[in-house]
């Protein structure tokens, strides 16, 4: 057992993964000799050498086709988007044929694909540094959506992620890289997808988000914990698929629901997660579901006032929570 | 130096509008070291390549569709150093996007500049629609498109140039090789030496030229220009050159080349090498060039100044410009 960042259990989760099943390669935009350009890769090429961390061309569609194409003849490809900003161009390769590949074949073809982005903003990146992509992706059957929260949860996720049969995008916020720290054992374990994490319990109101919005959301707890109130704060993990029965669980024990995500608010997971509940614990709340997301403007400003003005911080979601205990 | 018809007037902009550039450039990565510029893209080494061809170009008329590399082109193109300066810091005034926009991310539709993301190779694809609407409406105007070589990779330049050559579009894509892409150099980027063996496929005349000589450059666009106005349709341009610094301030160079290297390179430095020959052939007087010296000081420190003392945005503004 040892503490590491979120970016380093990534890395090592990689390298265990590497090492144990050749079939596993990784490639993208500087990921080989620089080791990208989060370091997240460092060192893995000088390990596995250049037939297994490859440097791309600068082709994301590329990178997603031949991945899918390697995947299906019995590789399991892990390819690296720099940024989950400029996944678009792969958006094609992603969503008609990753995500339709097993249902149009009628279960002959499979495609057993990991694509790793890093995502999410205050850090200065601006429009397109800065994006959180993950609804695009959460509305397509076929794909699977998995955003962890913790070091822990990077490695056991980034495994069950490899050993799935169908695709994954698994999207690590940049903010969390070397901000989260936490033990994570040195032995190989799975987290499986599908399933919620209950990282706080609480009586009066449940935060229910994923990502670094649950660290966010554990400050915010804290603080309140102190003025009275008592936040139970559900970590989603995977956000395709959802688990249905740990939202309705948490939503029919405290009676009160607010659904955090840095993304923008109309369309976002908060929508999915708020329907659900009213189609099946209406009757089991004490106050209508509140949702608290970034705004709905097309992506996130560099200036620091606009950038501040954007971001879901702590002491936001305190102030959504105390409106919402008081109602 | 190319063999010319430039008057010594315009050698003498050229040089001014480098040198200036370059000044700029490093106070950018001074003010990024003090922590007072979060982030810097940079021109350095491209100088020769950007201000050869703006000025090869109806500056302000024509249309340019620059990338994060093109201070110095944009500077030539008639953005001001307090603009450039307020851009960088994010400030309420900065022309291009109001500090919207991470730094270099230009855009000035006073100068014909179209505004553009960071998304590498769009931007192709939306210089050729500019062509496509200067034909059909025959303005007189043509659009260039700038790019690097890693770019090239991208579906959307290749869909570019075959649009533009299909449809004889007044546009010219101009490449700015200079060997990398972040880390990766260009021979895992394409399988041939050079960007512009891609013309041929497409049907449209291919030009590598010497992008640190910026009397070369300048005749190799005012040649692609007169192509496109005259109907024949689009070039490509591939200027060999070199970045002397890392991708930007985020980024650490010496994991991916020699020392050596750069140093090799830097021998041929477009600003130095240019600078020499219009010094020696007496193109700029040591006074002149002790005179414009100070005044590219004087307006570095006025543009930081300014730029330092202006206001930010304020945050109610945050959701204006959605839409119209
Ligand atoms: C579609 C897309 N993918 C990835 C990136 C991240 N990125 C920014 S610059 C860059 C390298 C570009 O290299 P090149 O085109 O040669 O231009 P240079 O910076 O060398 O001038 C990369 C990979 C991006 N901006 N857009
Ligand atoms: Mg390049």
């Amino acid at each position: 057992m040892a503490v590491m960042t979120y970016l380093e259990a990534i890395r090592e989760t990689l390298r265990q993964e590497l090492r144990r099943d050749n079939r596993i390669i990784i490639y993208g935009e500087d990921v080989g000799v620089r080791g990208g350009v989060f370091r997240v890769t460092e060192g893995l090429q000088a390990e596995f050498g250049e037939e297994r961390v490859i440097d791309s061309p600068l082709a994301e569609a590329a990178i997603i086709g031949t991945a899918i194409g390697a995947a299906v003849n019995g590789l399991r490809p892990v390819p690296e988007i720099q940024f989950a900003d400029f996944i678009f161009p792969a958006i094609n390769q992603i969503v008609q044929e990753a995500a339709r590949i097993r249902y149009r074949s009628n279960g002959d073809f499979g495609v057993p694909l990991v694509i790793r982005a890093p995502f999410g903003g205050g850090v200065h990146g601006a429009l397109y540094h800065s994006q959180s992509v993950e609804a695009f992706f959460a509305h397509v059957p076929g794909l699977k959506v998995v955003i962890p929260a913790t070091p822990y949860d990077a490695k056991g996720l980034l495994a069950s992620a490899i050993q799935d049969e169908d695709p994954v995008l698994y999207f690590e916020h940049k903010a969390a890289y070397r901000s989260l720290k936490g033990e994570v054992p040195d032995e190989r374990y799975l987290i499986p997808i599908g399933k919620a994490d209950l990282k706080r319990e609480g009586k009066d109101l449940s935060i229910i988000t994923y990502g670094l919005m649950v660290s966010y959301a554990q400050r915010a707890a804290e603080t309140l914990d102190k003025e009275g109130i008592s936040v139970e704060i559900l970590d989603l993990r995977t956000i395709r698929p959802l688990d249905v029965e740990a939202i309705l669980d948490t939503a029919k024990k405290t009676g009160r629901v607010l659904v955090v995500h840095e993304d923008n608010l109309t369309g976002g997971i908060g929508g999915e997660v708020s329907a659900l509940i009213a189609e099946h614990a209406l009757f089991y709340l004490d106050a209508p579901i509140m949702r608290l997301a970034g705004p709905d403007v097309p992506a996130m400003p560099y200036s620091p006032p606009l950038e501040h003005a954007f971001m879901v911080t702590p002491d936001k979601i305190a102030e959504a929570a105390r409106k919402l205990a008081k109602f | 130096m190319a063999d010319n018809s430039v008057t010594p007037e315009l050698q003498k902009d050229i040089y001014y509008h480098m040198a200036l550039a370059r000044a700029l450039d490093d106070r950018m990565w001074i003010l990024n070291r003090q922590g007072r510029a979060p982030v810097v893209y940079s021109s350095n080494g491209h100088e020769a390549a950007q201000v050869g061809s703006a000025f090869a170009l109806n500056r302000g008329e024509d249309w340019i569709v620059p990338y994060y590399r093109d201070l110095a082109l944009v500077l030539a193109y008639g953005m001001t150093p307090r603009e450039i300066m307020l851009h960088l810091l994010g400030k309420a005034d900065d022309p291009n996007s109001g500090g919207r926009q991470m730094p270099a991310h230009w855009g000035l539709k006073r100068r014909h500049i179209l505004t553009t993301g960071s998304v590498v190779a769009t931007q192709d694809i939306h210089a050729a629609g500019l062509a496509l609407a200067s034909k059909i409406l025959k303005d007189g105007r043509v659009s260039v498109a700038y790019f690097g070589e890693g770019s090239t990779s991208q579906g959307e330049f290749h869909e570019a140039l075959n649009f533009a050559a299909v449809h004889k579009l007044p546009v010219i894509f101009f490449n700015e090789n200079n060997g990398y892409a972040i880390s990766v150099p260009a021979r895992k980027q394409m399988a041939v030496m050079d960007v512009a063996a891609r013309a041929s496929g497409y049907g449209m005349p291919g030009v590598i030229v010497d992008g640190n000589d910026p009397l070369k450059v300048y005749e190799v666009t005012r040649q692609a220009r007169e192509r496109a106005l005259a109907g024949e349709g689009p070039t490509l341009i591939e200027a060999k050159t070199y970045r002397f610094v890392p991708h930007s301030s985020d980024d650490d160079d010496r994991a991916y080349r020699s020392r050596e290297e750069v140093a090799e390179w830097k021998k041929r430095d477009p600003l130095t090498t240019f600078e020499k020959y219009v010094l020696e052939n007496q193109i700029l007087s040591a006074d002149e060039h002790a005179a414009m010296q100070k005044k590219i000081k004087e307006t570095v420190n006025d543009a930081t100044d300014f730029a330092e003392k202006a206001a930010l945005p304020d945050p109610s503004t945050l959701e204006l410009h959605v839409y119209h």
